[in-house]
C-alpha cells in the first residue's frame, strides 16, 4: 500500500470551509426534517390508535408505503416526479421558482420517510401506555382528544425517548442521501475533498469522526433526559 | 401523467434485469456476510477476555453511527489503495456492506441472547448441564427463535438500502433505471418503476414475516 499521507489538507483553504459548511447543511437538513418528521409521525402514530378504522386505514397505509420504498428512490420522486405529476403551472413553480430546490425536496422526502418511522414508535408508546389510562380518562369526563393530549401523547413520548432518539440518529444519518440530489452537506463535500485532493483517507476521517462524535454525543445527552424522565412504576425504575 | 408510456418499460426490461442481478447479489453477500461477521462480533462482545469486548463493542457502536453513503464512499476509494489497483466499484460495495451490516447483525443476535431469562440457564447447570450444553441446548435455540424475525427484517433493510450503490455508479437496479431514464428522457416512468417493484417485494416480504413472527408467537 502506498499513500501520501497529508492531513493538513483538512485545514488548508478552502477544504476547512468546506467541511464546516457540509457540517452546517447536514444539521440543517436533519433538524427540518425531524421537525417534519415528529410532527407527521406523531399524527400518523395516533391515527392507527383511534377508534375510527378509516383513520386507522390511512395510517397503515401511509407507513406502509414509505417504509416499504427505499429513501433514495423517495428522494428521487419527489424531486424529479413529482414536478411531472402536479398540474402544469405548479410543477413549473416547484422546477423554476422554488427557493433552494434541492434541499427543500431533501428536507421534504426526508421528514415524510422519518414521520412512518416516528409513527410506528408513537403507536407502540401509545399502546403501552394502556388502554386503562384512557378509559381512566375518559370516565372522568375528558374527550378523546383531551386523553391524547393531557395522558396518552405525554406518556408515550416518555415512554419511547430511547426509541425516538435512535430515529433521531438515524434522520441525522440519512441526511447524507441528500447528497444524490446536490445538497452540499457533509458527506457530497469530504467526497469533493477526496477528489480534489486525492487524499481521501483524510476526508473520510474527518467525516467519519464528526459524524461518530455527534452520534455520540446526542446520545449520551438522551440518555440523561431520559433518566430524568423516566416514568416511576416502570420496569426501568424498579417499581419505585 | 396521462403520457405514461409503458412501452419504455419493456423495451427496458433486459438491461432492468441486470441491474437487478447486480441488486440481488449485493443484498446475498450483505446479508451472509453480514451475518457472519454479527456472529464473530457477537462472541467477540461477550468474551472474557476485555480488549476483545472493548474492540468489539467500539467496532459497533462507530459503525452504526455512520451514514452507509460515507461508507460506501470510504470503501469506494480505500479498496484500491490497499489492494494497489482498480477493482470496480462492486467489490468496494460488498466490503462495505458486509463491515457495515455485520454490527447490526450483532446486536441482533447480541439482544436475542440477552433475551433468554437467566433462570433458563440456571435450570440448565442445576440439572447437570455444562455451559457450551446449556449454550447450545438451551439458549441458542430460543435466542435464534426471537431474533429470527428481526434478521429477516434486517435483510429486507439490506436489500433497500443496496439502492445507495447509486453514489459510486455501480449498476444496480435503480442506478440502471436511472440510465435508461436519462438516455430515453422518461425518468418519471423509471423511478416509478423502480418504487413500485421495491414496494411489492419488501411489502411482501415483511407480510411473510410478520405472519412468521405470529406462529413462533403462538
Amino acid at each position: 500500500m502506498r499513500y501520501n499521507w497529508n492531513w493538513s489538507v483538512l485545514y488548508t483553504v478552502p477544504y476547512l470551509g468546506w467541511i464546516i459548511s457540509g457540517l452546517g447543511w447536514t444539521i440543517l437538513v436533519s433538524l427540518v426534517a425531524w421537525v417534519i418528521g415528529l410532527a407527521l409521525g406523531s399524527l400518523i402514530g395516533t391515527m392507527r390508535t383511534l377508534p375510527s378504522p378509516t383513520a386507522r386505514a390511512i395510517g397503515a397505509i401511509y407507513v406502509e408505503l414509505f417504509r416499504n420504498v427505499p429513501l433514495l428512490v423517495q428522494i428521487f420522486l419527489f424531486y424529479f416526479v413529482l414536478p411531472e405529476l402536479l398540474p402544469r403551472e405548479m410543477g413549473r413553480w416547484l422546477k423554476r421558482d422554488l427557493p433552494h430546490p434541492e434541499f427543500t425536496m431533501a428536507v421534504i422526502s426526508l421528514g415524510l420517510y422519518t414521520a412512518c418511522r416516528v409513527a410506528e414508535q408513537v403507536r407502540a408508546g401509545i399502546q403501552t401506555a394502556g388502554k386503562g389510562q384512557a378509559n381512566a380518562g375518559l370516565a372522568t369526563g375528558l374527550t378523546t382528544a383531551q386523553v391524547y393530549r393531557f395522558i396518552l401523547l405525554p406518556l408515550a413520548y416518555r415512554l419511547t425517548i430511547p426509541a425516538l432518539t435512535n430515529e433521531f440518529l438515524n434522520v441525522f444519518k440519512n441526511s447524507s442521501l441528500a447528497l444524490s440530489i446536490g445538497v452540499l452537506e457533509l458527506t457530497s463535500r469530504t467526497r469533493a475533498i477526496a477528489d480534489y485532493s486525492s487524499q481521501p483517507i483524510e476526508a473520510f476521517t474527518a467525516a467519519s469522526v464528526i459524524y461518530a462524535s455527534i452520534s455520540f454525543l446526542i446520545a449520551f445527552l438522551m440518555r440523561r433526559v431520559e433518566a430524568r424522565t423516566r416514568l416511576a412504576g416502570t420496569l426501568a425504575t424498579g417499581g419505585r | 401523467m396521462g403520457n405514461f408510456d409503458f412501452g419504455v418499460i419493456v423495451r427496458a426490461l433486459p438491461l432492468l434485469w441486470e441491474g437487478m442481478q447486480v441488486t440481488l447479489l449485493l443484498t446475498l453477500f450483505g446479508i451472509v456476510g453480514g451475518i457472519a461477521l454479527g456472529i464473530v462480533l457477537a462472541i467477540m462482545r461477550g468474551s472474557r477476555f476485555l480488549p476483545l469486548r472493548l474492540f468489539a463493542g467500539f467496532y459497533v457502536d462507530l459503525l452504526r453511527s455512520l451514514p452507509l453513503v460515507l461508507l460506501i464512499f470510504w470503501f469506494y476509494f480505500l479498496v484500491p489503495i490497499a489492494v494497489g489497483h482498480p477493482v470496480g466499484g462492486f467489490y468496494a460495495a460488498v466490503v462495505g456492506f458486509i463491515l457495515f451490516e455485520g454490527a447490526y447483525f450483532c446486536e441482533i443476535i447480541r439482544s436475542g441472547i440477552e433475551g433468554v431469562r437467566r433462570g433458563q440457564v440456571m435450570a440448565g447447570l442445576a440439572s447437570g448441564l455444562t455451559q457450551t450444553q446449556c449454550m447450545r441446548l438451551i439458549v441458542l435455540p430460543q435466542a435464534f427463535r426471537a431474533m429470527l424475525p428481526v434478521m429477516l427484517m434486517q435483510s429486507i433493510n439490506v436489500f433497500k438500502s443496496t439502492s445507495l450503490v447509486y453514489v459510486i455508479g455501480l449498476r444496480d437496479f435503480l442506478t440502471a433505471a436511472d440510465l435508461i431514464g436519462g438516455r430515453d428522457n422518461r425518468l418519471t416512468e423509471m423511478y416509478v418503476l423502480v418504487a413500485v417493484v421495491f414496494f411489492v417485494i419488501c411489502w411482501a416480504a415483511s407480510q411473510a414475516v410478520n405472519l412468521l413472527q405470529r406462529r413462533i408467537a403462538s
